[in-house]
């Protein structure tokens, strides 16, 4: 994938985002924090690819700490908070 | 598929030319790179598309409460969609980490998912913005190991360790204050600091240039240099800001990963990572916007005003009018419309569930119940729905300013818990106030408005608001919850 590629799709996403986040109401400005705060964590990807070597395995674990704490722990606390939101009966 | 049968067919003509079994071990190593790359890579790539577009839904699916469960759902899957991929692509380098890790963060993640309190959610929120920071960071630096000469993948590491590193120092110490640890209590600052932190960027943006040749002595110091900055971006900053700032790290998270997806050449970290940039950067703009601030006054402005603050004194003196809970529960009786307006004192109360309480037992006798939400009421982007969702206030009550801001003139009580500068009048009349401009709630058009709080001190702003002093103001002072129970008890008795 050359560069322009790359660039192409971060700026189209970009996009994306801004369009349907627009549309989130203040109401769930909260959930909608921790929940796109847990797909963030997508760099576990690149934390599983990682390694090589000491230095880099020892980068590598430690980097998959973190981002599965992200995610998990993201989605998870994202799930607790939405399931309290009832309507009225 | 086609390409792989092509490739086997190959390796089967081949095949007979390989005589002695000592090339055996050769065979095994080009059937499996033939095999396995590159159709397997763009396999892995079209299961990354999935992920993405899972991503997207999930997101799509949090625009209403209704959904948004669901929402979030489509979002775990597609992480997990993401994860199984590049775990089949064989290209994990070692099994032991992968698994050790991935087990301990998911230990901690339930951990923390499940004991967190509701009213510590932004500080478990930029928790996690600073781990994924930090992950980025550590992907970008292991990536350079193995890369000699990584071009503009070098650059995108630098990029990855700035953004990433400011983002974990800053959410560490944002967490401190929310958390309200003593450390952290005091904005603090030192003279010429913004100096300090603008050089500090110019070094690693120059570092970042000068990584295309790929050295880690260079990311190492900019990593250094980036944690220091994010150290001392977020310092001086005060708590009833810290909604900007944790929607601005939430954003840098993003972009971080995204930067970290240029390094690997990796569309899903790119995508991912640029939807929740997306996000971040647009709650900070609301979130700025609420309090008619820029982003550049939030972060680098001391919160002043431009005149002379009006006296508290002068304001106040003999026009407050103190009430009790019993002369509060006969006001409400026989009223048709009650608003509650909650603020970060009410969290601080742990005063959601007495609110609750008061609301069932008007509703019970026909009183129609709503809540005013300001944007930046509370610790971060919508907490206080969070907060009242927890005490089972209905969704649909919960009204936003704008909405709700014509309806206070037909509001017979409006009842402000632990708010103060969102229904500070003087926004709108005092141009040299530190909050002039600021939407407010207009509770003043209420025809009777109670103010639960301790004091008349001041809120983040410092200064007073002449709204306690209105002709129809009251006073209810005392800790909110306390204040509630005793109303609550009022009412059942009267």
């Amino acid at each position: 994938m050359d560069i322009i590629t790359a660039l192409t799709i971060f700026v189209l996403a970009i996009f994306i985002g801004v369009e349907i986040i627009s549309k989130v109401p203040p109401t769930l400005h909260t959930p909608l924090m921790s929940g796109s705060n847990a797909i963030s964590g997508i760099t576990l990807v690149g934390a599983l690819l990682a390694g090589g070597g000491f230095w880099g395995g020892l980068l590598g674990f430690v980097a998959i700490v973190f981002a599965t704490l992200n995610v998990v722990g993201g989605f998870l606390v994202t799930h607790r908070m939405l399931a309290m939101f009832k309507k009225k009966n | 598929m086609i390409d792989n049968l092509l490739d086997m067919l190959l390796l089967a003509q081949e095949g007979p030319l390989l005589k002695s079994p000592d090339n055996a071990a050769e065979v095994i190593e080009v059937a499996t790179e033939a095999i396995s790359s590159p159709s397997a890579i763009s396999w892995a790539n079209l299961g990354y598309l999935v992920a993405a577009v899972l991503f997207i839904l999930g997101i799509k699916g949090m625009t209403h409460p209704r959904t948004a469960v669901r929402g979030n759902q489509l979002g775990a899957f597609g992480m997990l969609i993401a994860v199984l991929v590049v775990m089949l692509s064989g290209q994990v380098v070692s099994w032991p980490v992968a698994l050790i890790g991935m087990l301990v963060g998911t230990a901690g993640g339930i951990w923390l998912a499940n004991t967190v309190q509701m009213t510590q959610m932004p500080q478990l929120v930029a928790l996690f913005n600073g781990f994924g920071g930090i992950a980025s960071v550590l992907v970008a630096g292991s990536e350079l190991i193995k890369a000699s000469n990584p071009g503009f993948a070098g650059f995108a590491a630098g990029m990855t360790g700035l953004i990433g590193s400011v983002t974990f120092t800053g959410s560490l110490i944002a967490a401190g204050k929310l958390q309200e640890l003593p450390q952290f209590k005091k904005p603090w600052s030192f003279g010429g600091q913004q100096f300090v932190s603008a050089g500090l960027l110019v070094f690693g943006l120059l570092l970042s240039w000068m990584m295309t040749d790929g050295s880690g002595v260079e990311y190492v110091l900019l990593v250094v240099a980036s944690l220091v900055l994010g150290t001392l971006l977020v310092l001086p900053i005060g708590g009833a800001d810290m909604p900007v700032v944790i929607a601005l790290l939430n954003s840098y998270s993003g972009l971080a990963a995204a930067a970290a997806g240029f390094v690997i050449n990796n569309n899903v970290l790119i995508i991912a990572g640029s939807l929740v940039g997306a996000s971040g950067l647009i709650l900070t703009q609301i979130m700025c916007k609420a309090m008619n601030r820029s982003l550049a006054n939030v972060l680098f402005a001391k919160f002043e005003a431009s005149g002379p603050a009006a006296d508290a004194d002068e304001v106040y003196a003999g026009k407050i009018k103190s009430t009790t809970a019993e002369e509060v529960a006969m006001l409400l009786d026989g009223v048709q419309r009650v608003i509650f307006v909650p603020g970060y004192g009410l969290a601080v109360a742990q005063a959601q569930h007495a609110v609750r309480e008061l609301a069932n037992l008007l509703e019970a006798s026909g009183v129609s119940v709503e809540y005013a939400i300001h944007p930046v009421a509370g610790r971060m982007p919508g907490h206080m729905n969070v907060l009242l969702a927890e005490a089972d206030v209905p969704y649909d009550q919960l009204k936003e300013m704008d909405e709700i801001n014509p309806t206070f003139s037909q509001c017979d009580v409006a009842i402000v818990i632990g708010a103060n500068d969102v229904v500070n009048p003087v926004a709108n009349t005092d141009p040299s106030s530190p909050i002039a401009g600021m939407p407010i709630l207009e509770v003043s058009e209420a025809r009777t408005v109670i103010m639960i709080k301790r004091s008349l001190s001041p809120g983040f702003a410092g200064i007073p608001n002449p709204l306690f002093a209105a002709d129809n103001c009251l006073m209810f002072f005392g800790d909110g919850k306390k204040a509630l129970v005793d109303l609550i008890a009022a009412l059942k008795e009267g």
